[in-house]
Order: structure tokens, then C-alpha cells, then sequence
């Protein structure tokens, strides 16, 4: 018994693609199943501008590991099965139809016939097997083998046919389908060799010769120009066509420039010399507001993205002889009416207005609002109470002095240190009215700005720290990346690491709650069981939630079928669909 | 008479300047800590003399500031309600001397009204009073950075140029290796390796100790040279062929001598070192957050948006404009003086 899951954009495509065969099936032999893809069509032709943070290190989908390299290797490459940015839901790409077995180990995908690479070998179910073969090698160490490894066991990938690939799992895992995002298929019939030879790793860097690439994706490359940019072409055998039948992409070029810092890319847009603005600060997003109109300039606030800011204590089991100062301060930090009271003196709403320009939402648990899927609704939303606040340190054996210094059961004065990133001036002022927040309960608390890395070492490795200030970013919107987190045995359960066992009873529940919504397929059980992960974090604060900031983009009004999202990238996942309208037809979608 | 005049504005300014900066507390209406969260970037508050009606007051007034409800971060005056300022009004408690507190503040407006001479920053804090604050420290560690690096390097300087030979060559290529380091990344090391958290003050007397130390080179050699010429004058020759002790010697027949130069390069030092400090805590380096310091106020501008928003947030790069002026201007006064004594 099979379970079959067939989009309906995926019969349209076949409709559609029927339809423009009548034009030029003499010139294509096989069988096409091209994609069409949802939205409104524009014009061919025209040139869009971005401005990267930073110079893409490889062009190698296994090797990429920065942001910037998955950018520009998005816009080159396809994968299997997709995420639909702005649906937040799974959608047919190069795969056109998937089933699943009845004991959920088993997927089969059926492959678009006809799809070609950007240098115009055909795509089959060879190089699927080729590409999951370079992904799984243990000598290439790509980040994205972790994922594909359940329980210790690699995912099985068979050829069926030349349009068919099975893929095992080691047991049932429930965002299975989301695993393919991302994962770019590769050529084999120009991978292979090198990767026979043993130089997989030095092939497609920055450097390779445009003719040694190939990728299914909307853009393929044409130059790079160390320091200055990188300019993609069209991919003229890409597999999506829009509405009426025209083939995607419509822009001739996509280039990217390389500009190292926030301000200067705000400055670049401004003039116009860039289309889109990725990712802008809420205080530069108020100063293009200003003149945006005049300008022609389209600006959007998406609400909150996957990133939330928290406050969390070290609740690490330390040897009290090697730290005896931060051993002294973790009674508190152990306390749950300590973390409860620090989170009730916290001004969400302060801080949201004051560094982000209100252009940030206060949350009081781990699933941002952006998270329209998997939010609890029903978690509560306690107001900043400082009286509140008091009443539990009181309860708690907490009093305070003459002078409104806070003191413990054993009369020592509460002071600790918060640590924050000090590349980033937003975490800092966030440190600063947490500080005065706290003040105001009689904490003595102090700020230390440390390098990024050197304070991800202090968190994960020395554990030399009392409280930090930091963010996560969820790259997708299912619970199954945070098992990380959450279990009392993940490599980021920041605030207790390498439990041997659960330290507590929420701990525990956390850890079977996590481990049964892998593997429970029925979506509204597993709804159940991350809700209550959510009702658990939001009760006992292992982190102090603090707010999410918003997605701020902006475009030219020239760019037709903008339609940015809060999922990475947030403005280019529909690169395929972007425009240039003419000047005077340019508006604000 | 008319340079004569100049003379006295110049060093009255700069007595008040640091008249100013020696108590913040009083002169500040605000804590530098005190945040007004419903008003950040808040423009500096007018004073108005004369009242919506259209009525005069001799004292002048000020309204509170409130969002424009049709734009964010936009603030318009409410003329509800005015606020008079009064002197010597009564405020949040500030410490004068050690344990000495005191509530009393120069002026101030009534509760809720609230006074920013000049305007607020990101936190809604008071940026007059913030640059008050930030006063003591850039201009104390100014002062006490010249005057650690003026000791030592005229000491070393002095004792160089009159004992000479080995010494002279020790100190010499001491002051050449100190010449050549590269004080910022020194800086930035001995940041490094400090505890994480360290108190303002401690902060602080380690920016006035390594600006210092660094600084002494240049005076050291400075001194050396006139030293060298002034032990062959003949009055000292004369001194030490009647049996003067070195000692002797050098406090009344060396030392004199110098004093002139020393006040000048003082005077070229004091704002030298204060745009060190300013550097550092530009930097990161200084002072922490939330207290105050000219170039921790200043560090502010690294922002485009704030750059290019709110002019107010300038105004410390104007006080230290105003600052290193006097202090050059001084400096240039003082060196003629010396020129005149010496001929």
C-alpha cells in the first residue's frame, strides 16, 4: 500500500508543458515535464544588481558552508523536492511526484523527463545517485551529511529507472521530504572524474572556468572578478516556464557585487546602483523610508523571521574547584523563580522599540510568529511586571538592603556578567536596557562585548561564563533541526552541555517529545507534540525569549514579481520569476 | 590689551570646561544612566520665552516632546503643558565626593517635564548630561595620562641627557623601541588578556596608565636635548667646578631650565591623549557601557542612519573641537613665553 503525494502544479505543469511542445517538440526529442511556476509573468531580458555581505568562498554545492556561498549557488542550482518560501510547505522541483512507503522508511521519486543541465547534458536518475554519494562521503565533510544520517545510518539512494530514485532512511522520519531542499543535483558526467581522481574538493571554486560548470538552476555563471562581482547568465535550458508558456528566467544577468558592510550596501541602494536590499537594520530601514517614494524604492517589513534573541544563564554542571565564582551564582541560576522573575523584568517592548526601531516582535517562547506552521497560539504572554518580579525573588529567599542592592539567601549581592557579541552593535544596546531592567530589581549586572568566536568558544567549550546574550536562526521553519537544542544530549543544548542523562523532568520530557515528533507522521500529532516543547521551554526558561527582529528588505520599483519572504534567501528565491519592468510602469507590489 | 583679553576668555573657557566635567552631577540635570525610553533620538529641547497664547515670560520654559502619531521616530512639541526651568532644582541623587551624595542640580524642569539641552540618544538618555559625564573621563584621562607620561619621560629624559654615556644610550634605545611599537594593537593585546570584567575605575586607570606609558617616549627625548645643551652653559659649568652635588646641580641649575618646555609639550600632550582615550573607547576599548566617555558618545556616529539623522549627536565632536583649540591655543602662548624667557 503506497501512500501517493501529487501536486496539483505538478498535472498543470504537464498540461502546460503538453501545450508548448506543440511549438517545438521537432527541436526536443524527449518528453519535457517543465515546471510552471505560480505568480505573474513579466518581460525578458534586463540585468538586476545585488550586493552580497561578503565574497562567495566556493561555488562547490558539497563544500558551501556560508551564507553567501548558498546564495549565489541557489541561483546556479535545483533540488529534488522544495521549499516554497513564501507557503513554507514542500513543492515538487526536479522531482514531479514522490510516494512514500507504508512503514515511512521507503520515498520514490519520479524525476521530470527531459530536464537538462545549464550545458545541455540531460539530468537522470544517475546523477541524483551520483550527487547523495558526494553529499554522504565522509571524506568531503559536507555540511549537509549530518541530516542525511539518521540514528548513524546514511540514507540509501537507488536508481530504479532512468526517471526513478528510491531513497531509504534508517527508520521513519517525518520532515523527510523537507531533507531534499537544498541539496543541489550535480552533473556527473562533469563531477565524476575529478571525483574519482580525488580533487572533488578543489573543483568549482571561485576561480573554475565558466565552461567547467554546470548546475539545473534558473542562472549559470559567466564571470568573477575577485573583489568586485560575480555575473550569472540566463540558463537557457532551465525546466520552469511562467503562465503562459515562456520560459524562466526572465532576466539575461544576475549580478552580484560585493559590498562588505550594511551601511554602505543602504548607500548603494539608495543611489540605485543595486535592485535589492537582502536584509536591511531597522535604523537604516527608517532612513530609506524617508525618501523611498521620490526615490522609487519599495520597502517591506515581513514581520518576524526565525531569529529570536534570548538571554539564557549557565546551567552547566561545573567542577565548583576550577569556577568557584560562577559555581557560587548557578543557585540562581538553577532557580526557576530567578529566571522567572528576570524574564517578567525585561521590557520586550522597549527593547523592540528602542534597537529595532519597533521593527521587532517580543516573544516568550522559542517559535517566532514568522512560524506560521508550528507557533503555540496558546502560550501566554505575561506583561513586564517588576512587582511581579519582587514577589518571586521574595518567595524565593531573595531580600534587599539598605541601599536596594539585591542579596541572596546568604546575604552575597547579586551581580553577574552578560556577554554579547560585540560585532553586533543591536546586541549590545539589547545588553544595555536588559542591564537597566535588571537594575531595577537591585541585580548588579555587567556587560562584556567579546569577539563572536571567542564567546562561542567561553559557551561551548570552557564554559567560562554566567549569562549571554545571542541569537538562533532556524533555518526552516519544522522542529526537527532544533533536536539539537533540545535534547538533553544535543551538541547546542546551550545551557547544559553534554548531559549524561536529563538534569531535571521537563529535561526529560523535552528529550521524548523531540524524539517522538521525528518519527509520528501524522502532522496534527506532531502539531500536539511540539506545542507542548513550546509550553515547556516558555515555562521553565532554559532561555529568557527575548524578540524576534523583522525581515526588512527592499527593491527597486523596476523589479517585477518581488515577492520576498522570511525564509533565506529572503529576496532571491524566486530569482527564476524577477523582472525589469520599465521605468514607467515601475510600482510597489 | 585686546591680546590680553583673548588670553583670559581662553583660559577662563577652559577653567570652566573643566569646572564642568570636574561635577557632572551638579551641572547635569540627569543621571548619564537614566534612560527616558519613550523618547529616543529626541531633538534638543527648545527654551521658549514667550507661550502659546502669545504671553511673555521672563523665564524661560520648555514643552515635553511627544511622537508624532503620523510618523515614527518623529517628535513634536506638546504645548499642553510648559516646564519652567528653575535653577538649582532639586533631582535624581548624584555623588559629589566619595561618600558625599547630593540631589542639587544647576537647573531643571518639574516632573514629567523633561530638559535636553542637547537632545537624546538611542536610549532616550540625556546627551547634555552624557557629555558632561563623558567629560571627566576623556579630559581626566587626558590629564593624567599627560601627566604620568610627562613625569616619566622627563625623568628619564633629564637623568639621560646629564649622566650620558651607557645610560644615555640605554634610555635612548629604550625610547626608540617605544617609538616604534604599534601602540594600538599593544592596546588592543593588553585588552585582551585583562579579566573580562573589569570596574570603570580600573577600566579607566588602565587607559590613563597604558596611554602613559606609551606616551613618555617623545617628551624623554624632547628633554634629553635641552638638558644636553644646558649642562654646558657656564653658569652650570662654574657650579660644578665649585663642587655642586649632581643633585644640586640639577634642581637648581638643569631642572629650571626645562620647565618652560615641559608646560608646553604638557599642553600639546593633554589633548593628545584625550584623543587617545576618545580613540580607544571608539574602539571598544574604553569605558563600558552605560558610562560615558567622549568617544564612546562619538562611537555613536559610526552608524549611517545616525549620521545622516540627528545633527545633535555631533555636538561632542564640537566640545572636543572647542577643547583641543584652547589647549593649542595655550600651548602656542606658552611656547612664546618660553622663547622669550630663553633669549
Amino acid at each position: 500500500m503506497r501512500k501517493t503525494i501529487v501536486s496539483t502544479v505538478c498535472l498543470k505543469a504537464l498540461l502546460v508543458s503538453v501545450f508548448v511542445m506543440g511549438g517545438t517538440a521537432a527541436t526536443q526529442a524527449a518528453p519535457q515535464d517543465y515546471v510552471t511556476a505560480k505568480g505573474g509573468t513579466g518581460q525578458a531580458g534586463g540585468r538586476l544588481v545585488v550586493a552580497l555581505r561578503s565574497e562567495p568562498k566556493t561555488l562547490n554545492p558539497i563544500l558551501s558552508v556560508d551564507a553567501t556561498s548558498r546564495e549565489v549557488i541557489g541561483a546556479m542550482n535545483a533540488d529534488l523536492i522544495h521549499i516554497n518560501r513564501e507557503t513554507q510547505r514542500t513543492e515538487p522541483a526536479l522531482a514531479k511526484s514522490w510516494s512514500v512507503s507504508s512503514d515511512g522508511r521507503r520515498y520514490t521519486l519520479q524525476l521530470r523527463r527531459g530536464v537538462k543541465f545549464s550545458d545541455g547534458a540531460p539530468f537522470t536518475a544517475d546523477d541524483v545517485v551520483f550527487s547523495f554519494q558526494l553529499y554522504l562521503d565522509e571524506n568531503l565533510h559536507s555540511p549537509q551529511r549530518d541530516l542525511l544520517v539518521l540514528d548513524g545510518k546514511p540514507i540509501i539512494v537507488r536508481k530504479i529507472d532512468a526517471y526513478t530514485v528510491e531513497c531509504e532512511l534508517a527508520k521513519p522520519y517525518a520532515p523527510a521530504e523537507r531533507l531534499f531542499d537544498g541539496l543541489a543535483m550535480m552533473p556527473s558526467h562533469l563531477l565524476e572524474k575529478p571525483y574519482r581522481e580525488g580533487k572533488l574538493e578543489q573543483t568549482w571554486a571561485t576561480n573554475a572556468p565558466a565552461a567547467e560548470m554546470a548546475g539545473l538552476g534558473a542562472f549559470r555563471l559567466r564571470e568573477y572578478m575577485p573583489g568586485q562581482r560575480m555575473v550569472l547568465e540566463r540558463n537557457p535550458n532551465y525546466w520552469k516556464t511562467d503562465a503562459v508558456g515562456n520560459r524562466l528566467p526572465y532576466l539575461t544577468e544576475l549580478t552580484f557585487i560585493f559590498v562588505p558592510n550594511e551601511d554602505a550596501q543602504v548607500i548603494k541602494f539608495q543611489s540605485s546602483e543595486t535592485h535589492v536590499l537582502e536584509r536591511a537594520g531597522a535604523d537604516n530601514f527608517a532612513l530609506l523610508q524617508k525618501d523611498a517614494k521620490a526615490k522609487g524604492q519599495c520597502l517591506y517589513d515581513l514581520g518576524p523571521g526565525l531569529e529570536f534573541l534570548f538571554l539564557f544563564f549557565n546551567m552547566n554542571h561545573l567542577d565548583a574547584t576550577k569556577s568557584p565564582e560562577i559555581t557560587a551564582k548557578q543557585a540562581w541560576f538553577r532557580d526557576l523563580q530567578f529566571r522567572q522573575a528576570v524574564s517578567l523584568a525585561m521590557d520586550r517592548k522597549g527593547m523592540a522599540r528602542l534597537v529595532y526601531d519597533g521593527r521587532a516582535t517580543p516573544i516568550w517562547g522559542n517559535v517566532t510568529p514568522g512560524n506560521k506552521l508550528w507557533l503555540n497560539t496558546n502560550l501566554p504572554h505575561p506583561e513586564r511586571s517588576l512587582e511581579q518580579a519582587k514577589t518571586l525573588l521574595q518567595s524565593a529567599g531573595f531580600s534587599w538592603n539598605a541601599s536596594g542592592a539585591l542579596l541572596d539567601t546568604q546575604k552575597r549581592p547579586v551581580t553577574f556578567t552578560i556577554l554579547v557579541s560585540s560585532s553586533n552593535a543591536q546586541r549590545t544596546k539589547l545588553a544595555t536596557i536588559a542591564q537597566d531592567d535588571l537594575k531595577q530589581l537591585g541585580m548588579d549586572v555587567h556587560i562584556v562585548p567579546m569577539e563572536f568566536r571567542a564567546l562561542v568558544d567561553r559557551v561551548l567549550n570552557t564554559k567560562e561564563y554566567e549569562a549571554v546574550l545571542m541569537n538562533l536562526v532556524n533555518g526552516d521553519v519544522d522542529p526537527t533541526p532544533e533536536m539539537n537544542l533540545w535534547l538533553s544530549s544535543g551538541e547546542t543544548h546551550l545551557w547544559d552541555l553534554g548531559e549524561a542523562k536529563p538534569a531535571t523532568p521537563w529535561e526529560a520530557e523535552l528529550d521524548h517529545l523531540m524524539e517522538a515528533q521525528m518519527t509520528t507522521t501524522d502532522s496534527a500529532a506532531r502539531k500536539k507534540l511540539y506545542d507542548r516543547v513550546q509550553e515547556l521551554a516558555a515555562q521553565n526558561l532554559p532561555f529568557i525569549f527575548l524578540l524576534s527582529p523583522n525581515i526588512l528588505v527592499g527593491a527597486q520599483a523596476t523589479v517585477g514579481n518581488f515577492r520576498p519572504a522570511i525564509l533565506e534567501p529572503y529576496a532571491l528565491w524566486n530569482a527564476d520569476q524577477l523582472f525589469i519592468r520599465a521605468a514607467g510602469a515601475a510600482k510597489c507590489q | 590689551m585686546n591680546k590680553r583679553r583673548r588670553t583670559i576668555f581662553v583660559v577662563t573657557l577652559l577653567a570652566a570646561l573643566h569646572l564642568f566635567v570636574i561635577f557632572p552631577g551638579f551641572f547635569a540635570p540627569y543621571d548619564y544612566s537614566a534612560q527616558e525610553r519613550e523618547l529616543p533620538f529626541a531633538p534638543p529641547s527648545p527654551l521658549h520665552f514667550v507661550d502659546a497664547a502669545g504671553d511673555f515670560h521672563s523665564r524661560p520654559f520648555v514643552y515635553s516632546w511627544k511622537e508624532r502619531p503620523d510618523s515614527r521616530g518623529a517628535y513634536e512639541e506638546d504645548r499642553t503643558q510648559m516646564f519652567k526651568v528653575r535653577l538649582f532644582a532639586m533631582g535624581s541623587p548624584y555623588v559629589v565626593v566619595g561618600p558625599w551624595t547630593s540631589r542639587l542640580h544647576l537647573f531643571g524642569v518639574a516632573a514629567p517635564g523633561r530638559i535636553f539641552l542637547f537632545g537624546t540618544d538611542d536610549f532616550g538618555r540625556d546627551e547634555f548630561s552624557r557629555m558632561l559625564y563623558g567629560g571627566r573621563i576623556s579630559l581626566f584621562a587626558g590629564l593624567l595620562g599627560a601627566a604620568v607620561a610627562l613625569f616619566a619621560g622627563s625623568a628619564l629624559g633629564v637623568v639621560s641627557g646629564y649622566y650620558g654615556k651607557w645610560v644615555d644610550a640605554v634610555v635612548m634605545r629604550l625610547v626608540e623601541l617605544f617609538l616604534a611599537l604599534p601602540w594600538l594593537y599593544l592596546l588592543f593585546a593588553v585588552r585582551a588578556v585583562l579579566p573580562l570584567r573589569i570596574k570603570t575605575t580600573d577600566a579607566f586607570l588602565l587607559l590613563v596608565g597604558v596611554v602613559g606609558l606609551v606616551g613618555w617616549a617623545r617628551p624623554a627625548r624632547l628633554l634629553r636635548g635641552i638638558v644636553l645643551s644646558a649642562k654646558e652653559r657656564n653658569f652650570v659649568l662654574a657650579a660644578r667646578a665649585m663642587g655642586a652635588s649632581d643633585l644640586h646641580i640639577l634642581r637648581r641649575h638643569v631642572l629650571p631650565q626645562t620647565y618652560g618646555t615641559m608646560l608646553t609639550i604638557a599642553a600639546l600632550l593633554v589633548p593628545q591623549f584625550i584623543l587617545a582615550e576618545v580613540t580607544l573607547s571608539f574602539l571598544g576599548l574604553g569605558v563600558g557601557e552605560p558610562m560615558p566617555s567622549w568617544g564612546n558618545l562619538l562611537a555613536e556616529l559610526q552608524k549611517y542612519s545616525v549620521l545622516t539623522s540627528y545633527w545633535w549627536m555631533y555636538l561632542p565632536a564640537i566640545a572636543l573641537v572647542v577643547l583641543f583649540l584652547a589647549y593649542q591655543w595655550t600651548s602656542a602662548k606658552l611656547q612664546e613665553k618660553v622663547a622669550v624667557v630663553n633669549t
